[in-house]
């Protein structure tokens, strides 16, 4: 499938996810194992999407720039800095790293 | 009430300023990972919910197929299928304000109508920040596509290690807790170590097979992670009173 296809396919997935929740029996909601696996999920996912693009390099786990960038949004969100500001401290500690001569 | 007078339109607005505002960034790091800006505007428009669209292209920038891109935003989205039987139950849509209502479900819509007591609040809430963050996420995408595709190379403007900022800035409010911390450690640590041995992309739904097994064994308290990541109403003072979220 071309990345169109993929694309609509997420988009369709995620419009049919949002109207499921209006449309199920709400008891579902009662049922506290479910809740907690898709919690459980929602950040399991971010953990793994966090790491995936701080140290991976196609199937390569490499220590680059990208691990700077990292740490300095770390100390954004410490001081709890709003997100644009955390993304922009990722960009400009990676860009630095680079110019240091990090990878 | 006026609408200029309502307590709830007033947060749900400003949230969607600040919300709509970082579509920059996903605008800017969906062309370097190689989407152009149609189909970058395509995500904010009908896929519209932000973690979702930063997995789709995150997964992809990582050399990951466009299937493991499609599993890990459906996987990210679950949780909005959880938020609209809250909504469902609070705010009771019919005909196409149902339809309407479902596109705009989201964190930042939820958290603004679960803080309310109200119900004509929580609706007006709902819809300020819903459609507020509708439109401007989709403006600033557009201005952070273009920005994007006029600036080059990616990692030598540390758009890379924007990406990496993003998902941690995604993730940090879910921390509230030592289980969802144990949860986040023990998935990085599966994903690093998966890496080396299966096509990128793949790693990411490995662990989300483990975030799920973890939440099957009862790690971690009922709701954790599936509170909306903002909080709009930070200070006691914004709160109506008696204020309280949902079970």
């Amino acid at each position: 499938m071309s990345l169109w296809g993929w694309i609509l396919a997420a988009c369709l997935v995620s419009m049919a996810t949002k109207l499921a929740g209006y449309l199920v029996p709400t008891r579902l909601l009662d049922n506290p194992r479910m809740l907690r696996v898709a919690g459980s999920v929602t950040i399991g996912l971010l953990a793994a999407l966090t790491a995936v693009n701080t140290v991976a390099s196609g199937t390569g786990v490499v220590a680059d720039a990208r691990l700077a960038a990292l740490a300095a949004a770390a100390v954004a969100l410490w001081f709890r800095a709003p997100f644009l500001v955390v993304v922009a401290a990722g960009a400009v500690a990676a860009a630095l790293a680079r110019l240091l001569g990090a990878a | 009430m006026k609408l200029s007078e309502s307590p709830a339109v007033k947060v749900g607005l400003s949230i969607a300023v600040a919300t709509g505002l970082y579509g920059i960034s996903f605008g800017a790091l969906s062309v370097s990972a190689g989407l152009d800006l149609w189909q970058t505007m395509a995500l904010s428009l009908l896929l519209f919910s932000g973690g979702s669209q930063f997995a789709f292209i995150g997964v992809l920038a990582g050399g990951g197929s466009g299937l493991s891109a499609l599993s890990a935003s459906a996987l990210l989205g679950i949780r909005n299928g959880v938020y609209g039987m809250q909504l469902n139950l609070l705010l009771r849509p019919r005909g196409w304000r149902r339809l309407a209502a479902a596109q705009v479900t989201i964190d930042e819509s939820v958290a603004t109508a679960t803080g309310q007591t109200d119900p004509a609040e929580q609706r007006r809430g709902f819809w300020a920040a819903g459609l507020g963050v509708f439109v401007l996420w989709n403006v600033f995408t557009v201005l952070g596509a273009l920005l994007g595709a006029a600036i080059g190379d990616p990692a030598q403007w540390g758009l890379d290690g924007a990406a990496a900022a993003a998902f941690l800035g995604l993730l940090w409010p879910r921390i509230r807790a030592k289980e969802p911390a144990t949860i986040a450690v023990l998935c990085a640590v599966v994903t690093v170590l998966a890496v080396p041995f299966v096509p990128p992309g793949v790693p990411i739904l490995i662990a989300a097979v483990v975030a799920a097994a973890l939440g099957l064994s009862g790690l971690g308290p009922v709701s954790e992670g599936l509170e909306p990541d903002v909080d709009p109403y930070p200070a006691d003072a914004a709160r109506s009173p008696g204020a309280e979220k949902l079970p």
